[in-house]
């Protein structure tokens, strides 16, 4: 499965994943406690310029994940113009396109690997009350795995409504969908027995 | 403990297959999509607990970078723009739903599940939504129930699907509506 993380290489896929987390976390927390129009216009322009620095192609791909929010530009800019509180309006847009930037600036540039280290290292407390975080560390590696399956099976059903109706395949295919996942998860859990399950005592 | 895993990874993987249904619109142009289904469902089928770790275990997927969410949206972005709060409702959600099935027994399927998921999936979630929103967009509580009042008409249609399918998965397959019936090796 392709993740969210930029082909385009920058020096910070090299940083540490956690480090980057929680500057994320604090850049964001600085960012709602900004309530200043000039100063939100500082860091929105700082935000792009980090989008920038990669190149062009980075830039623009960051402008494709951005324009989700238009919707939200859309209404909050329109509800400002109406009541006439344009400075509020400008701070309330420009906060949240260089909060979901920045963190989209995160996701870009780390690799899923690496999040998935820090998914294991936050969940080592898990440890202390007898659960192992090999368990999820499995569960990830399995949605991964299944959604392209599920996807399929998806597929094959609206085709074979499709063979049966002329009207498009609807919310009905939903039930023999979810029979199948279930099946599916019963092989899947038997699977697992058969080769020593997951033996969450040793591991611990 | 291995049967529970491959569920709450199978519903995790159900809501991301639900995302890939194009989405629907309503008369009045509101865009409805498939994954609020997903979440109600991991809550009449699997359950609070189960239900609330398969849409967690789907979230984190998203947080770490996955474009699971309709419209191959994913990311961290996600966690702080103004529709967050209906994401971290998003377990809560499941839970509420998952207990009100697994508690009311007294009247048909069909219809606790429906109930549950108007009350897990809507209300519960909607709580959480119109308060992030509110943050995000610094606006009032009751400005921002005004902004997401219209995808409510979308989620009833939702919820009481999310009834119907649970009760004829009741039907065709008894022992998989695990809110109604424990298998041996659960949790």
């Amino acid at each position: 499965m392709i993740s969210l993380t930029s082909p385009i290489r920058t020096r910070a896929h090299n940083w540490p994943a956690g480090a980057k987390l929680l500057s994320l976390c604090v850049a964001t927390a600085v960012l709602f406690a900004i309530k200043d129009v000039p100063a939100q216009v500082l860091v929105f322009a700082l935000v792009i310029a980090l989008y920038t620095i990669p190149g062009r192609d980075f830039l623009a791909a960051g402008f494709r994940q951005l324009r989700l929010l238009w919707p939200f530009v859309l209404i909050v800019g329109l509800w400002h113009l109406w009541t006439g509180e344009f400075a509020l309006g400008a701070s309330v847009v420009l906060r949240m396109l260089s909060a979901v930037g920045l963190a989209n600036l995160v996701t870009m540039t780390t690799r899923l690997s690496d999040m998935i280290d820090v998914v294991k290292a936050v969940t080592v407390p898990l440890r202390w009350f007898g659960l192992s975080s090999r368990v999820l560390e499995f569960a990830i590696a399995l949605v991964i795995r299944l959604t392209p399956v599920l996807v399929e099976r998806g597929g094959q059903l609206s085709q074979s409504w499709k063979a049966r109706s002329r009207k498009a395949p609807n919310w009905r295919i939903i039930l023999p969908f979810t029979v199948l996942a279930l099946d599916d998860a019963d092989y899947v859990a038997e699977a697992l027995r058969a080769r020593g399950g997951f033996n969450t005592k040793e591991d611990t | 403990m291995e049967k529970t895993v491959a569920l709450i990874a199978l519903f995790a993987a159900l809501i991301a297959a639900l995302g890939l249904i194009p989405k629907v619109t309503l008369a009045f142009g509101v865009p409805v999509t498939a994954q609020s289904l997903g979440v109600m469902l991991c809550g009449t089928i699997l359950g609070s607990k189960r239900g609330a770790l398969a849409t967690l275990l789907f979230l984190l997927l998203v947080a770490i970078g996955l474009p699971l969410l309709s419209g191959g949206r994913g990311g961290l972005g996600l966690f702080v723009s103004p529709s967050a709060g209906f994401l971290i409702g998003w377990p809560v959600a499941a839970f509420f739903t998952g207990l009100i099935v697994e508690k009311w027994r007294s009247a048909s399927l069909a219809v606790v599940g429906g109930v549950a998921s108007i009350i897990g999936g809507i209300i519960v979630m909607y709580v959480f939504g119109i308060i992030g929103m509110s943050i995000t967009l610094e606006k009032s509580l009751t400005e921002a129930t005004a902004l997401v009042t219209a995808f409510i008409p979308g989620d009833i249609i939702k919820a009481v699907i999310a009834g119907m399918l649970t009760a004829a998965l009741a039907k065709a397959r008894p022992a998989s509506v695990l809110s109604r019936y424990e298998p041996a090796d659960a949790v």
